[in-house]
């Protein structure tokens, strides 16, 4: 026996010309999430997507998997009645068949006492309309399970009816997924990921719309312990869970730190740093061939965040920087980051900046010539290839199991 | 170079104790519990390290119970003296600077009633006996004080609190951390005057997972942990033999030559201090000066301790702080307690030494640390100009 669940592609469905181009990677995607499971099909039958499992893989574990590919839109886990070379009387005697069992199971299961239909003949070549095969499916679910009533408003359970060519479908109810795009369908970007709680969720955020993730990781060992950077492993862990494989460069500014530290001035420590981070991730992404910088930035959550400082920011760099969070409160980020289960390991204690470079009195309104004037009495050019030199490669690759 | 000055967080195995534990595992494996002969030969190892535990305190070993780590220990005398004695008084008195070990537990106890007295401690982190005179009443239950202090390596002076009880009451009990102390100072029992000493494996280079109660003779206490009646009905759970037996020949060789391995660790560590004094300015030296043999507590002013632990770790060096760089985290109680500066317990460094550091590893951390302690204070300094 398989277990079969209907997939629904959302707006990949309505990208024209480049629909099959979209539902093909859809496809790959879920394959790819399934990891390849002897015995698993997927397939795409006139714009839904049709995925069969053994039955020995739990009905959670496909769900889970299968909900966390961008693109999906939702999933229903579905019986499956053949109706291949029967007449529509007949079609409909099978339908009605399956449609007693399928609800007896959920009585038993889950004690329903009301249902509605909801029928739809996909192919319209079938001799009897939607409406009137939803009411003779209903009245049969009725003499078959004493105990239902039909409730239009507020049913225990849905039935729908899928009817196509060659097969109908029966299912109680659809599981959203995350909507969004297939990976890959739109590039590669790179991520600027720290241990904290927005980051991640901005590199979540642009993976849903299509973007593979390459990431870079400031550090300033001995500055920040090892506990940090495995934190920040430990995150993009749990990203490729979505985003698939994560390239990961991780990089020690202290030397850069140092250098503005004994050169700059004390309030303007942090704007400079995120100037040098940004070069830093743009030089990376350039070579590695990245198309935008993404940050986990929201207006005005700390110093380094205000409008001002993020204009200074981007004219370091000439890449497009994306920040999916810009106008998001904290809150938000945070149910986001709790529902993609980066949260928890985001608010482990280990810092990845060290306080000591904190300024007691950030900047907030910097102004780009004073910047540029300090940053002037540094070599920048010759620190960020160094730092770019010098940048790790970590490879994260996607998670086993769930 | 490998230096490890971190013996008072955990220890490595001993060889010989890891042979002993693998054998015990592999083919001693018999349960001290059953009728048949490898029970008896279990029995056999059990008794033996017992014996030579007992033998270390001075005490007998129908007084030797083997628990699971230096936690369950104490945790076993709070709570068992607490629910044996509460009738007769509320009273418990430890101090500031103890094991979270005894602190989370006397926190629990106060929740439940009990009066617990937590004591000052001096600058160095010894025994304030003035302020535990005039906590003492004749209806305290237990006192519980720490041999040695963890982080400053302080002494307590057990023996004279314990005529400071008997003056006021002979009943009272007397318990004891013995868990740094162990295999480093005299941990006589009859001397220390204690009724009860907790002890840990994993300091004295055995294994972790093994630790041991010392009760004296004719006190009952109610047990911790209930079941199939192990340790004379006082803590049951099928006895963890390989960690027992380890414990026990850890025991034999560190009793084998006390007195030298303890003057070598000594030596190593008043070389070290000297050397930091002699070379590295702006440090305060935390210890007492008659503090145990193992420990040494040092802060490097204008220094975040835990950036020095992390720069030493690249030159193989590991030493413990008494403060988190983390925001999140408090800094230690201990420090706290002892009345140190902000920028004292932020620079600090425990240094805890074993039979296995030597001189001239002391010149190597010496040095790197040198380094690494002007180039911080250069880079901070830059910064607040």
């Amino acid at each position: 026996m398989e277990n079969i669940y209907i997939v629904r592609c959302g707006e990949s469905a309505l990208k024209g010309k480049n629909k099959p181009y979209f539902e093909r990677m859809l496809v790959q995607r879920i394959k790819k999430n399934l990891k390849d499971e002897a015995g698993v099909t997927v397939e795409r039958v006139d714009g839904l997507i049709f995925v069969r499992t053994p039955e020995e893989i739990p009905q959670e574990d496909v769900l889970k998997r299968v909900g966390r590919v961008f693109g999906v839109d939702s999933i229903s886990p579905a019986v499956e009645v053949p109706i291949e070379g029967l007449d529509a009387e007949s079609a409909l005697d099978a339908i009605g068949r399956e449609a007693v069992a399928f609800m007896m199971k959920q009585i038993e299961s889950r004690g329903i006492k009301t249902f509605k239909v909801d029928a739809k003949r996909a192919d319209k070549t079938f001799a009897i309309q939607s409406p009137d095969i939803g009411k003779r499916i209903g009245a049969r679910v009725l003499k078959g399970c004493k105990v239902l009533k039909v409730d239009v408003h507020e049913p225990d359970c849905f039935l729908y009816i899928n009817v196509r060519r060659n097969f109908a479908y029966l299912y109680d109810k659809k599981i959203a997924g995350y909507g969004g795009l297939p990976l890959g369908t739109n590039g590669r970007g790179m991520v600027l990921l720290s241990g904290g709680i927005d980051s991640p969720v901005a590199t979540f955020m642009m993976a849903h719309r299509g973007m593979y993730m390459d990431a870079v990781h400031f550090h300033s060992y001995p500055y920040t312990s090892e506990r940090a950077f495995e934190k920040v492993k430990e995150l993009a862990g749990i990203l490729t869970d979505y985003c698939g494989r994560i390239r990961m460069f991780s990089i020690n500014l202290l030397p850069i730190q140092e250098q503005i530290v004994q050169n700059c001035p004390e309030e303007e420590t942090t704007i400079l740093v995120r100037r040098f981070m940004m070069r830093i991730a743009e030089a990376i992404a350039k070579r590695e061939g990245d198309l935008m910088l993404i940050t986990g930035e929201s207006l005005g959550q700390v110093a380094s965040q205000t409008a001002a400082s993020l204009v200074v920011t981007d004219a370091a760099v000439s890449l497009p920087v994306m920040r999916p969070l810009i106008a998001m409160d904290k809150t938000q980020i945070m149910d986001i980051a709790r529902d993609i289960g980066t949260f928890e390991t985001s608010i482990q204690p280990y810092e990845d900046c060290c306080t000591v470079f904190l300024p007691k009195h950030p900047v907030t309104q910097p102004k780009l010539e004073r910047i540029e004037a300090s940053e002037s009495r540094l070599d920048v050019e010759a620190l960020v290839s160094q730092a770019v030199e010098s940048a790790e490669l970590i490879i994260i690759s996607q998670r086993e199991g769930i | 170079m490998f230096v490890y000055l971190d013996n008072s967080a955990t220890t490595q195995v001993k060889p010989l104790v890891a042979e002993i534990m693998a054998k015990t595992m592999t083919e001693d494996f018999g349960n001290p519990s059953s009728l048949h002969r490898m029970g008896v030969n279990a029995e056999k190892i059990l008794k033996k390290a017992r014996a030579q535990v007992a033998a270390a305190l001075n005490a007998s070993p129908e007084e030797i119970f083997f628990t699971s780590c230096g936690t369950e220990s104490d945790a076993t005398v709070l709570r068992g003296v607490w629910e044996s004695r509460k009738k007769q008084g509320r009273r418990i008195i430890t101090t500031a600077v103890e094991h979270p070990a005894i602190l989370r537990n006397c926190e629990q106890l106060a929740r439940e009633g009990a009066d617990v007295i937590y004591l000052p401690v001096n600058r160095d982190c010894t025994f304030d006996m003035d302020a535990f005179r005039s906590a003492l009443t004749p209806d305290t239950i237990l006192v519980s004080v720490m041999h040695v202090n963890n982080e400053a390596g302080s002494i307590m002076p057990l023996a004279q609190i314990r005529s400071e009880i008997d003056r006021v009451n002979k009943s009272i009990l007397f318990h004891t951390d013995a868990v740094q102390s162990f295999e480093k100072l005299d941990t006589d029992v009859h001397k220390l005057g204690v009724d009860m000493l907790s002890l840990s494996g994993h300091k004295i280079h055995a294994c972790k997972g093994i630790g041991a109660l010392y009760v004296k003779k004719g006190l009952h206490i109610q047990p911790y942990l209930l079941g199939g009646g192990q340790e004379s009905n006082f803590r049951s759970g099928t006895e963890n033999l390989p960690a027992i037996a380890g414990l026990g020949e850890a025991v034999r060789l560190a009793e084998e030559n006390k007195q030298a391995r303890i003057a070598h660790i000594a030596d190593v560590r008043c070389y070290l201090k000297q050397l930091l004094q002699d070379n590295i300015e702006d440090i305060t030296v935390n210890s007492p000066e008659d503090g145990v043999c193992s420990v040494l507590n040092v802060s490097f002013l204008g220094c975040r301790g835990e950036v020095l632990l992390h720069t030493l770790e690249q030159d193989d060096i590991y030493v413990s702080t008494g403060s988190a760089c983390s925001s999140h985290k408090k800094g230690s109680h201990v420090l706290t307690a002892m009345g140190l500066s902000d920028a004292q317990i932020e620079g600090a460094i425990r240094f805890s030494f074993c039979e296995d550091n030597t001189r001239e590893q002391m010149d190597y951390v010496c040095e790197k640390l040198k380094t690494a302690v002007e180039s911080q204070r250069r880079l901070r300094k830059a910064f607040k100009r």
